[in-house]
């Protein structure tokens, strides 16, 4: 299998006042093109920051991050808009869709920054908005969707880039169970196309959804391996509790 | 991303919230319409000058003897020398006389009626034209005789319109009227150049105390010359004189010019104090852009984790200044349009002058460049404010 995220002793320091936190300390591991891996963590585990640097957002503060063979260590502003652009599609827990523009011009963005023509965007835009099923609401504006629609809607910008990872980011945080399991449904089956998904969440009954899950506490990693494996969706608090 | 698409992106912004954008205009607005109307009120001025100098001869020069100091002195004589010897910078010459006396025809007494004695030439010079009877001729002049022209308004007011052949008294001196000037005013009033009688100069002179003429009327050959014909008549006249006290020649191309620098500098010095408007309207927008920054913070986030580069969030909130400022530029001309034709009306019923306020075509073009230019200026700090956010924390933004 082609490795596309390679993270080799990722270490991410913040200072706070007097105290250093270390929010990723030596996090290791490889993600295969076309893997479906959910990286599981309390608030303050260190996935966040794991998130931030695998979206490109944020560069480690040593250690290597290698995405698709690039060093993104190394890359300065424009290269890391430019990689966000062109790798990564991104998917919030709060949609995080632009509340002026139509549902359409939403998922036309990215392309817009690609610098996609005008007529191009539009065939593009239409077609992942037929692929999670919003073809006729295209010209609807995001406060006149359901939370599930809305999130649909970042589903199709995600896609609408044609990008090597999909990182969905507590993706269902804000939806009811039934639409949760919808839009779970529709990440196993950007998977099943062959698509590369990083799903970053707190849920362990979410994190399911992946064959893959890596978790994470005190920004270390403490389990890497299949979903069913012993001491992947426990920890000892839990245990405890 | 194509400048046209972020163009699109900024009116948009622009049109989502009309009442704040129309309130950050205002200072533009104002700013540029006041600019627009000082400046036309400035053009306004300088054109009625222009035109009141032109109807007073722009191609001429008064001279002015006095002959203290000097035992020599110019005539007549000295002068037409002087004329002739010019001839490349000035064309004809004539005397004036002015006589103080009142007018009398008949019984009646006209006032404000004003007397001066010229040479044959001098209705030529001024462009004047006779409309009945004959004008000064040269054997009027040379004989002294008692004839004069008489302007409209004082054949149409005391002679019915019938003056040629008629009499006329002037102090002491009864005149007989040969001519009538054709009429120079749009209406006959008093006081104007249609309420005046025009004696051969010499027998206007006769009845001055030193019987030669001190006022002279010169012409140019062109108005071009103005400085080249007063500095030949100055130096001819010294040369004559030996002193500069004992005559004045006043050319009125540079009384206008001179005229015209003060009003510029004034014009300026007021588009000065309006264009410190536009600073304050500049800092308006560049504050409700720092407020719009704050607010779309998230937006912002989202653009970048979506693969906006910093330059293009830059450009975007330039853009939206730009466009703001522009359109407010726009408005502005339009109200100094507005403003100006008010002014105008307002001028013309008060000052009952025809004066036009008229912006020039070049202050419109400068008050939209530099409208966009504030709005590039004042909207760059918040637009670099806006592109340099850390995509994290404006993410994380609430």
């Amino acid at each position: 299998m082609e490795p596309l995220i390679v993270f080799d002793h990722v270490c991410k320091f913040y200072q706070m006042g007097e105290e250093t936190v270390r929010a990723a300390d030596e996090i290791s591991f490889t993600i295969g093109k076309g893997e479906f891996v959910a990286i599981v963590g309390r608030s303050g585990s260190g996935k966040s920051t794991c998130m931030n640097i695998i979206g490109c957002l944020d560069v480690p503060t040593s250690g290597k991050y290698l995405l698709q063979g690039r060093d993104v260590g190394q890359m300065d502003k424009n290269e890391l808009a430019e990689t966000r652009n062109h790798l990564l599609g991104f998917i919030f827990q709060q949609y995080n869709l632009l509340p002026k523009l139509s549902v359409m011009e939403n998922v036309e963005v990215p392309l817009m920054y690609a610098g996609v023509p005008k007529a191009e965007r539009r065939r593009r835009a239409e077609e992942v908005l037929e692929k999670v099923g919003l073809a006729d609401k295209k010209r609807h504006r995001p406060n006149q969707l359901s939370g599930g629609q809305q999130q649909r809607v970042s589903i199709a910008r995600a896609l609408a880039g044609d990008p090597a990872v999909i990182l969905a980011d507590e993706p269902t945080g804000a939806l009811d169970s039934r639409t949760s399991r919808d839009v779970l449904a529709m990440l196993q089956q950007l998977h099943r196309e062959g698509r590369t998904v990083v799903l970053i969440t707190h849920d362990n009954s979410i994190a399911i959804t992946a064959p893959r899950i890596i978790r994470l506490e005190d920004g270390k990693v403490v389990y890497d391996g299949p979903a069913r494996g012993k001491g992947a969706l426990v920890t000892h608090e839990e245990v405890a509790v | 991303m194509k400048l046209s698409e972020s163009f699109a992106m900024a009116v948009r912004s622009i049109l989502s919230s009309k009442m704040r954008t129309f309130l950050t205009m205002l200072g533009i607005i104002i700013g540029i319409a006041s600019v627009m109307v000082i400046v036309g009120l400035g053009n306004g001025m300088q054109n009625y000058m222009e035109e009141m100098f032109q109807s007073m001869g722009t191609n001429t020069l008064t001279v002015s003897l006095f002959g203290r100091g000097s035992n020599r002195s110019a005539g007549e004589e000295e002068m037409y020398e002087i004329v002739a010897e010019n001839s490349q910078y000035l064309s004809q010459v004539s005397p004036t006389v002015s006589i103080q006396g009142a007018v009398k025809i008949g019984a009646e007494t006209s006032d404000y009626t004003s007397v001066t004695g010229v040479s044959e030439d001098y209705f030529h010079m001024m462009g004047y034209t006779v409309s009945q009877g004959r004008g000064l001729q040269y054997i009027d002049v040379e004989k002294r005789l008692n004839v004069c022209v008489v302007g409209e308004y004082v054949n149409h007011t005391y002679y019915d319109g019938n003056a040629v052949g008629q009499l006329i008294r002037i102090g002491s001196q009864q005149y007989a009227i040969v001519g009538v000037m054709t009429q120079e005013s749009d209406t006959l009033e008093e006081r104007t150049t249609d309420d005046s009688v025009f004696l051969p100069y010499s027998s206007a002179a006769a009845r001055l105390e030193g019987g030669e003429p001190t006022s002279y009327l010169v012409t140019l050959t062109d108005e071009r010359y103005a400085a080249q014909g007063k500095a030949a008549v100055e130096d001819a006249l010294y040369d004559i004189y030996g002193s500069d006290s004992a005559y004045y020649v006043m050319s009125m191309t540079e009384i206008l010019d001179l005229m015209t620098d003060m009003l510029n500098v004034m014009i300026t010095i007021l588009a000065a104090i309006a264009a410190i408007s536009l600073v304050v309207g500049g800092i308006g927008i560049m504050n409700i852009m720092l407020v719009s920054v704050t607010e779309r913070t998230r937006e912002i986030g989202i653009r970048k984790a979506l693969g906006a580069k910093e330059r293009t969030i830059l450009l975007q909130f330039v853009i939206e200044a730009a466009t703001t400022s522009a359109i407010g530029g726009v408005i502005g001309i339009a109200v100094g349009y507005g403003l100006s034709s008010l002014a105008t009306m307002l001028v013309v019923a008060l000052l009952e002058t025809s004066m036009a306020v008229t912006p020039s075509a070049d202050s419109i073009a400068m008050a939209f460049g530099v409208s966009a230019a504030i709005g590039v200026l004042f909207g760059y700090l918040p637009a670099k404010k806006a592109a340099q956010l850390n995509p994290i924390d404006a993410l994380r933004y609430e």
